[in-house]
């Protein structure tokens, strides 16, 4: 059962990345997947694998997007429950709608990125709950802080590739993310949820 | 001595001009206050309250235009010369186009820039343009030259209404005040 396939994905083609980002389509940085339901290539798609979060400001959402990510993925399809999947995220990367604030909210009182570079998600365990979803439980750290989460995750096979994608919502202050003036939640609302999508290809 | 009748707005008018005015002038000096503002819960407030402001504007410009259009403006003094008549207007005609147009382009700008306006924080408003980085810029400058537009045409519309009053000594400036203004 050990065959794995890696396929990764680092910026493969300069050239590629540049003009996904110049036509405007968000990218998912560097991200790899590995397999044991195939033993063919399978990699993940920068142009269709996405972490976004949505929050709400004002009771405006507003859906920002972390550009860098790296993604693994072990997929057993026959044993779902033996299935692991491990994200890291760059807490540097989140682009906001507006990028003048980008740099913002790499502040202390936001992601603090100096300290903490890594927001990172370990499953710990998987278990099927009907076809082609995934009950995921494991370890969310945000900032230096580690709370166990659990979420549906939905699997798709379209053609060849397969996607993974789920949403899961969270507490903002739970993370200290946006501390002092900002703990307001009147301003931004506690709940954040993070919305991701990670599409593989053979 | 019986007081002589001033041709007059009607009520319904006097009332939205005025308070047309005061949102125009609460919009453009948040927006002028708000932009210079560092990165904080102040800021992105006011930012809602301008958005707030502007769609509330859109409303009452609207339900201005309809007032005006079914009602008939008094007409000026015999004093004023035919170009005078024209250029006024011509004025008028301008402020109307940029009292939709100023807010339209906001509406446009922050819809571009990926954020959607929730009126008063209850009520979220059509997306008539979807998020986009080139349009956002262009939105953006729109809104700035017709708010720059918008501001000569309401300081050469304050400067007329003064003149009219101070210096020609007419009833244009009277015939847009408040009734009770206008008692002796």
């Amino acid at each position: 059962m050990k065959n794995q396939v890696q396929a990764i994905q680092q910026p493969n083609s300069k050239a590629r990345f540049l003009n996904l980002a110049t036509s405007g389509i968000l990218i998912a940085g560097a991200a790899f997947v590995t397999t044991n339901s195939r033993a063919v290539n399978v990699q993940v798609d920068p142009a269709k694998s996405t972490v976004h979060v949505v929050f709400k400001q004002m009771n405006v959402p507003v859906q920002a997007q972390f550009k860098k990510f790296t993604a693994s993925i072990d997929y057993n399809s026959a044993k779902p429950e033996n299935s692991k999947a491990q994200v890291d995220i760059d807490a540097g990367s989140l682009n906001l709608p507006a990028p003048e604030y980008n740099a913002e909210v790499l502040k202390k009182e936001w992601f603090n990125a100096a300290q903490f570079p890594k927001a990172s998600f370990t499953s710990t365990t998987m278990k099927s709950s009907g076809a082609g979803k995934l009950e995921v439980t494991g370890n969310l750290t945000i900032k230096g802080k580690t709370v166990v989460v659990s979420f549906p995750l939905n699997i798709k096979t379209e053609g060849k590739s397969t996607s993974f994608e789920g949403s899961l919502p969270i507490k903002r202050l739970t993370f200290n993310i946006g501390e002092g003036d900002w703990k307001d939640t009147d301003m931004i609302a506690d709940e954040v949820v993070i919305k991701f999508k990670v599409v593989t290809n053979p | 001595m019986p007081q002589e009748s001033i041709p007059r707005y009607p009520e319904k008018s006097i009332l939205l001009h005025w308070l047309v005015a005061i949102l125009i002038i609460g919009a453009f000096a948040l927006g002028t206050y708000m932009t210079d503002l560092k990165f904080s819960p102040t800021k992105l407030k006011l930012y809602s309250w301008h958005k707030w402001i502007g769609v509330t504007l859109l409303a009452l410009v609207a339900l201005r235009l309809l007032v005006r259009l079914f009602s008939s403006a008094p007409p000026y003094p015999d004093s004023m010369k035919p170009w005078e008549k024209q250029l006024a207007n011509l004025t008028h005609i301008a402020l109307y186009g940029l009292m939709f147009a100023v807010p339209l382009s906001g509406y446009l700008y922050t819809y571009a820039a990926g954020f959607p306006v929730v009126y008063l924080g209850l009520i979220e408003l059509p997306a008539l343009v979807t998020p986009n980085p080139d349009m956002k810029d262009n939105f953006k400058e729109l809104h700035e030259a017709l708010t720059n537009g918008m501001l000569l045409l309401v300081l050469l519309h304050v400067a007329a209404a003064l003149k009219h009053h101070f210096i020609d000594k007419d009833n244009i400036l009277k015939r847009m005040l408040p009734r009770f203004s206008n008692k002796e």
